[in-house]
């Protein structure tokens, strides 16, 4: 049986391959005339690549080339570290029924001494590759999504029913910016269903015990704890420091301020509500000319029409899917991908075990996000809402300090 | 008979069924007809005027009516109407 050393295999490549040097493949990028595939390793990636180039270790090459590279007779340009890899998977690509695939001779190495520009991309680290990985795998995140989730900042309003599982899984998820705005403290009553907080946190302040717990699941994150009552003075300076606002406020006044901040701000707000074995989800969105709570609620119910969940009750799961809800909802809105529920209310029946979706449209007549809006600085809501104003346990630290766990 | 979903706060009106049939060509016979089955609906439904409140949604098939033709809004045997109502709870 015939047999060829690794030279001998090279030295028939070459002849069998065509080659470009690194100028001529600068002059081709910047025409747009190539796909550059980098087949290097995932560490040498890391360290540096070309501009523009796709990632696909050798390993995978066969595998993953058709979805970077669709078109058989496009240009297709190999490159490694030193020009030899390249060869080896430009053959393949050839076998493949590639037309037109060439090898960079001197790879990125040879690029990088010809003084061409490089990028080094930010990347995981790898103890936050294998947290990770099961998001990572998917295509929908992929490193650059997962990056996306610890760079954000999400404020939630409320570390209570709704806002503990937001909490929990947003950190579990890798946010990297957590903040909560909650002013009261743990009370043993909470604890049927505010998963966030344990028994040891009774009459502790909520934010306190909730960045413990985001601590000890996750390092990564950072929790902003904001131990004051929102109010028409505060909101604006505390929600302007989010991308994102995830509703899990207890109260009307709350609901109707967080609105309209977040229509002024021009920011995002997942909200939902929850009552005995129902919840109500939805996404509103003004600046893509979503509807908003004011859309939906024009007015508030007079005082007392209404139970609220201390009065009425609620089942101590039923914030679990419907927080949960929104934290899907939220991570959805910084990956940027899927359908949110703009302009779509999702409600949950857990007694008859259905969801059931209605539609919602935005009030060209809406006082806060219509063609003419009347509300352009915000109002006072316990007013509006008819109710008396919580002064009590208010405090005064509005602008938000990191808690320590 | 059309199917109305009838949310938590007002199931003490219906014997805690989340489910009734209510009869009624458009919405304001709709709430007519559940009155009298259940009395004490309308009053949490409808202002003194008549009008819907403005923290209640009817919706039909899971189309908003104020988007459709108001309390006019025609219901047939087949359609499902919901009632949501504002909810505060999180906490």
């Amino acid at each position: 049986m015939s047999y060829l050393t690794s030279d001998q295999l090279l030295a028939q490549l070459r002849r069998q391959i065509k080659e470009i040097n690194v100028y001529e493949l600068a002059d081709q990028l910047e025409k747009g005339e190539v796909s550059l595939i980098d087949i290097r390793g995932l560490d040498e990636w890391d360290q540096g690549h070309i501009k523009g180039s796709a990632h696909i270790p050798r390993g995978f090459l066969e595998l993953q080339i058709e979805t970077h590279v669709p078109d058989r007779n496009q240009p297709v340009a190999v490159t490694c570290a030193g020009g030899v890899r390249s060869l080896l998977g430009a053959r393949d690509l050839e076998t493949m029924g590639y037309t037109n695939v060439v090898s960079v001779a001197g790879g990125f190495t040879g690029w990088k001494n010809a003084g061409h520009p490089f990028v080094v991309p930010r990347t995981l680290s790898n103890e936050q590759r294998q947290r990770y990985s099961r998001h990572t795998v998917m295509p929908e995140v992929g490193e650059e999504g997962q990056l996306k989730l610890l760079d954000a900042r999400v404020l939630l309003i409320g570390a209570g029913g709704l806002g503990s599982p937001t909490a929990i899984y947003l950190a579990a998820a890798g946010v990297g910016h957590i903040g909560i705005v909650d002013f009261d403290v743990v009370d043993t009553s909470n604890l049927q269903r505010q998963i966030i907080h344990t028994l040891a946190d009774v009459h502790k302040p909520k934010v306190e015990s909730a960045a413990r717990a985001i601590a000890q699941l996750n390092p990564d994150v950072e929790v902003i704890g904001h131990r004051t009552q929102l109010t028409s003075q505060n909101a604006l300076d505390i929600i302007s420091q989010y991308d994102l606002v995830i509703n899990g406020s207890d109260n009307f006044p709350t609901r109707y301020l967080v609105n309209d901040a977040c229509v002024l701000l021009g920011k995002t707000l997942v909200d939902a509500s929850i009552f005995r074995f129902e919840g109500q989800v939805t996404v509103f969105d003004t600046v893509n000319d979503g509807p908003c709570y004011r859309c939906l609620y024009p007015d508030p119910p007079p005082p007392g029409e209404v139970p609220s969940c201390a009065e009425g009750g609620v089942l101590g799961v039923l914030p679990g899917i419907v927080g949960s809800l929104e934290a899907v909802e939220a991570i959805k809105l910084i990956l940027g991908q899927g359908e949110p529920l703009i302009g779509r209310l999702l409600q949950y029946d857990a007694l008859d075990a259905e969801f059931r979706e209605m539609k919602i449209s935005k009030n060209p007549e809406c006082p806060a996000c219509g063609t003419q809006p009347t509300i352009t600085e915000l109002i006072d809501y316990h007013e509006f809402c008819g109710v008396p104003h919580l002064e009590a346990a208010v405090s005064a630290n509005g602008a938000g300090e990191r808690v320590a766990a | 008979m059309a199917t109305v979903r009838i949310p938590s706060p007002l199931r003490r009106y219906t014997n805690n069924q989340s489910k009734v049939e209510g009869d009624g060509a458009n919405i304001t016979e709709l709430i007519e007809n559940l009155d009298n089955q259940y009395p004490g609906v309308k009053s949490r439904l409808c202002d003194e005027t008549g009008q819907i409140k403005r923290y209640v949604n009817i919706f039909v098939n899971g189309e908003e009516i104020r988007t459709l033709q108001g309390s006019d809004t025609t219901v047939t045997e087949s359609d499902e109407v919901s009632i949501i109502p504002a909810m505060a709870g999180g906490q």
